[in-house]
């Protein structure tokens, strides 16, 4: 193992930025900022207006990052689309079967002391650990 | 007042992404790249996030038993662990380190207006979709 790209700092404080908008979520509206879990909300007939309004904030945040030239855009190019088409599918397969992502469980759910979450989470890094051990 | 707090944390969750490099695919699987060459700073993301949320909450709950437009905080669920979750978090896993994305992220990619982002957001979709017809108790939430 050698570690590399090491940006402990960007990734702390982008970190805190991510918790203080589910702290957010959380204590003034009561809904938990799980992004999958507001996904499928989307998809169904009641309380919607808030998740749309939470993904036009992100989307609205990345856009003007992305657009201004302020952040770099991570380029996909290299990925296959095939590739990317199984990785969404089994990410919506997942999310939905175990209730939560990286931010519902990761942050919600472990942040609350869930005892499913920290399942979960655990899981789910280790499997992803076990996959790109795989891929390679 | 709802859709205004929805918009702003998912906001500040947007900001939260691109400057952690959450958003960024290859820093995701550099940092599940454990036997490789390993990049530790998502853990950090995940820190930092945790180090304001959790003691926020905390003192919110002990001062307050329900939140301001007065609705009670989400309860958490009870500590069953079974083989829907497990199952389903190795599934996401498995998904999350093939492409390095995860639901937060393919939404924020989606302002880089590239169509590979379109491909993962619309298998995502089905993927939730195929899940939801499947069963019948599957309500998606936390």
């Amino acid at each position: 193992m050698t570690v590399v790209n090491f940006t402990p700092w960007s990734a702390l404080f982008g970190g805190m930025l991510i918790g203080l908008g589910a702290l957010l979520l959380m204590v003034a509206a009561g809904r938990v900022a799980g992004i999958s879990g507001i996904l499928i909300g989307l998809g169904g007939h009641s309380d919607r207006g808030w998740r749309l309004a939470f993904v036009a904030g992100l989307l609205s945040a990345t856009l003007l990052l992305f657009q201004s030239g302020m952040a770099e855009v991570p380029s996909l190019a290299g990925m296959a689309p095939g590739k990317l088409l199984l990785a969404g599918l089994l990410v919506g397969i997942g999310t939905r079967l175990g209730n939560g992502c990286t931010s519902g469980h990761g942050i919600c759910g472990l942040g609350r002391g869930s005892r499913r979450s920290m399942a979960a989470t655990l899981v789910f890094i280790a499997a992803g650990i076990a996959t790109v051990a795989m891929l390679k | 007042m709802l859709y205004l707090i929805g918009l702003l944390s998912g906001a500040l969750f947007g900001l939260g992404l691109v400057l952690s490099g959450m958003i960024n695919p290859a820093k995701v699987l550099g940092f599940l790249d454990v036997f490789g060459a390993w990049d530790p700073s998502l853990a950090l993301v995940m820190a930092g996030a945790l180090a304001v949320f959790a003691p926020g909450l905390w003192f919110w709950r002990t001062k307050h038993g329900q939140c301001v437009l007065g609705t009670d905080l989400p309860k958490v669920a009870a500590p069953v662990i079974d083989g829907r979750l497990l199952l389903g978090a190795s599934i996401f896993g498995a998904g999350w380190g093939m492409a390095g994305i995860c639901p937060g992220p393919a939404i924020g990619l989606a302002a880089s207006l590239q169509w590979q982002v379109g491909v993962f957001i619309l298998a995502m979709g089905a993927g939730f979709w195929l899940v939801g017809r499947l069963t019948v108790a599957g309500s998606g939430k936390l």
